[in-house]
């Protein structure tokens, strides 16, 4: 798997940290795109249809956990990786109730993060080759 | 009336404002002395008053049962005496009816009439017969009296006014103590005489006697002069003047508590006779009479006595219990007031704590960040002159980092110590719910999740999020061990008072060396890809809730992981 393929959209208000983020995985060979709030995030999402999306839960307007339940209403295949406080799970659980992929604590491992957005994006992948092989039937 | 509800009020707001307010030993003191006398007044009060009052219903029986004897005693004795003075006037009466002067005149019929009075009648000394100018013209009896003229003396104009007349005792021609008994009679031809005999005192003596008075009681007649008519033991002899004033006149017997000449107390006990100028007095002394009712008295006072020193010994025990409860009570009051105070402020310190530590998480990821950058372009930027250099600064920014997330983690740590929220909940369910969320990743590396529940597992007392989190870390643990196409069972059941969860996996399985150190911070498998903090967090959570976390494993088999639950809350050990 490709990982040029991969459509990672990266959303977090900390600009110097998103951008600084995806700077480093753009070395990696990692396309990404940004988004600084949810508003724009929910915009992007539907614009691009993103495989993975790297989401903050602390954020100013429309929070983190918000924009995911909207995400998995209009494109559920969308997988959301969801940033959380370090040590704050309570939001974490509830994300993976509300249909996160899964959660991960900030400071960042960046290997962590790839393996699990790797993780997802072939979740992601498969899932809309299945509905589309669903949908060719 | 309002004054008298303030008086009962007021020791009892007394006690309630203390209870409330002051907190120093003094205000027991206090306390415990007003309800020492609250208690010692509202018990001896009625004490007091039953006491006084059967005192005095008592003594009042007891004055009354004495003087009634007293009272039937002298009027029986005064009836004898009366009696005694008619029987003897009317015999003389008689005689002066049933004989003519002429036979009275005579020597020898007068002196058998007077043989025969003395035999029916005792107490005669003489009879004489006296004509209307008062000469004695007959006379029988051991003096010589004939021929004596009374005419001057008092009882002679007193029988020719009253035409009868009874004497007093007084001593006369003759020299002893007498009474005298005249009857005047008229004849048809309009002539007046007088028959008179002389009664001795012995009589009154003897009269007296029969009446059986102990020795200290004294009994004696005296006239309305205060003269006494027979002699007393205590209070003068025959004809002397009585010691005491006379008591106020009444006929019928009367009572009179009295200190006597010689100092005692006495009752007295008289009446005045209607027919006769005579007083009869008995005088007995009181001590003698009360004895009884002294004995009563003294075994009135030793009861009292002995139900004050029991209401003072109750009262005090009472008292002193009440205290210590009250102390105590407060004592415990406090104490949960102080627990509660410690508790809501360590409750603030640990969401101030978690507020640091989420305030402190992003400008630390920033930092992360940017020195990751830095580390990724020197790794791809080829040679230059500073770069091992500016490679040590690197790393150690990113050491740096690590200590603060140390640090943000033991701020954690303490912060949901201090959150614990207990409620009932199902185990079984949040097991349930908890595989969900990884149930993605696991149908994506097709790893066997199987469930074994017992659907009659108990439900517990605990804390829900906590519990999440750490089957969330089992199960994490347990996909990160397992190859693709795996196993992992997770069963639920009750065992005695307590729900064992265990969570099995057919994974890597790890060292002896391992397992020793797998519950301790920051240590990892992962190689850099796990934190190091799931199963320290875990084992901080279990000990917190009050529970248990065991761990079996062997290389190339598997682990199994069991955490045992209390059903209800224990006190937690963090």
């Amino acid at each position: 798997m490709n990982a040029k393929d991969w459509k990672i959209l990266l959303v977090d208000d900390e600009r110097e940290f998103i951008t600084t983020l995806a700077e480093r995985l753009d070395l990696r060979g990692i396309p990404s795109r940004v988004a600084f709030d949810g508003e724009s995030a929910l915009e992007a999402i539907a614009a691009e249809e993103p495989y993975v999306v790297v989401l903050d839960v602390l954020m100013p307007g429309i929070k983190g956990l918000e924009v995911l339940e909207r995400v998995k209403r209009t494109n559920p295949l969308v997988q959301v990786l969801l940033l959380t406080g370090h040590g704050s799970t309570r939001d974490g659980i509830e994300g993976m109730r509300l249909g996160a992929y899964d959660y991960m604590m900030k400071p960042l491992n960046i290997d962590t993060l790839i393996e699990k957005m790797e993780s997802a994006t072939d979740y992601a992948m498969k899932a809309a080759a299945q509905s589309g092989k669903n949908e060719g039937q | 009336m309002m004054k008298l509800t303030e008086i009962i009020k007021k020791p009892f707001r007394g006690l309630q404002s203390d209870v409330d307010e002051a907190e120093s030993p003094v205000r027991y003191t206090v306390l415990r002395r007003k309800i020492f006398a609250l208690m010692a007044a509202a018990t001896l009060i009625p004490l007091l008053a039953m006491a006084v009052l059967n005192y005095y219903e008592h003594m009042t029986t007891m004055s009354r049962e004495i003087q009634n004897p007293l009272r039937v005693l002298v009027n029986k004795t005064k009836n004898s005496f009366e009696l005694f003075l008619t029987e003897r006037s009317s015999t003389v009466s008689l005689i002066a009816s049933a004989y003519t002067y002429p036979e009275l005149a005579d020597e020898n019929k007068l002196s058998r009439i007077f043989s025969v009075m003395k035999k029916e009648f005792k107490g005669f000394v003489d009879l004489g017969l006296i004509d209307e100018h008062g000469t004695q013209v007959n006379y029988v009896g051991p003096y010589a009296l004939k021929g004596k003229n009374y005419a001057e003396q008092r009882w002679f104009q007193e029988v020719r006014i009253k035409g009868k007349y009874v004497s007093d005792v007084f001593m006369g021609f003759r020299k002893f103590p007498h009474v005298i008994v005249a009857v005047q009679h008229m004849t048809e031809d309009g002539r007046t005489w007088i028959l008179r005999a002389t009664l001795d005192t012995h009589q009154f003596e003897r009269i007296i006697a029969s009446m059986s008075l102990e020795p200290d009681a004294d009994a004696f007649l005296v006239n309305t002069q205060g003269i006494m008519q027979t002699s007393s033991n205590n209070y003068g002899k025959v004809l002397e003047k009585l010691s005491f004033a006379l008591p106020p006149q009444t006929y019928e017997p009367a009572v009179l508590s009295m200190v006597d000449p010689l100092g005692r107390d006495v009752y007295l006990s008289y009446a005045y006779f209607p027919e006769a100028d005579f007083v009869l007095m008995a005088v007995k002394p009181r001590g003698s009479l009360l004895k009884s009712w002294y004995t009563v008295r003294g075994d009135l006072l030793f009861i009292f006595a002995l139900g004050v020193v029991a209401v003072f010994v109750a009262a005090y025990r009472v008292t002193d219990v009440l205290i210590g409860r009250m102390k105590e009570s407060e004592e415990r009051r406090e104490m949960a007031l102080r627990q509660v105070e410690h508790s809501q402020k360590l409750s603030s310190i640990g969401r101030l704590a978690a507020g640091v530590a989420h305030e402190i998480n992003n400008p630390l990821a920033i930092i992360n960040e940017k020195a990751g950058l830095m580390k990724d372009i020197m790794v791809r930027g080829g040679e230059f002159t500073a770069k091992a250099k500016l490679d040590v600064q690197v790393e150690s920014i990113l050491r740096a980092v690590e200590r603060c997330r140390g640090i943000t983690h033991r701020m954690l740590g303490f912060a949901r110590r201090m959150d614990v929220s207990i409620e009932d909940l199902d185990v079984g369910e949040i097991i349930k719910e908890t595989a969900g969320f990884l149930s993605n990743e696991a149908m994506h590396r097709k790893v066997d999740v199987r469930l074994e529940i017992d659907p009659d597992l108990p439900r517990i007392n605990s804390d829900r999020s906590q519990l999440q989190q750490v089957f969330l870390n089992l199960f994490n643990n347990a996909l990160a061990a397992v190859a693709d196409g795996g196993r992992i069972v997770a069963m639920a059941r009750e065992v005695g008072d307590n729900v064992d969860i265990t969570v099995r996996d057919n994974g890597c399985g790890m060292s002896d060396e391992t397992l020793k150190h797998i519950f301790e911070p920051f240590f990892t498998t992962k190689k850099g890809k796990g934190t190091g903090l799931g199963l320290s967090i875990t084992y901080g959570i279990i000990k917190r809730l009050g529970g248990d976390i065991a761990v079996e494993s062997e290389q190339g088999v598997g682990t199994t992981l069991t955490i045992t639950l209390p059903k209800g809350q224990r006190e937690a050990m963090a």
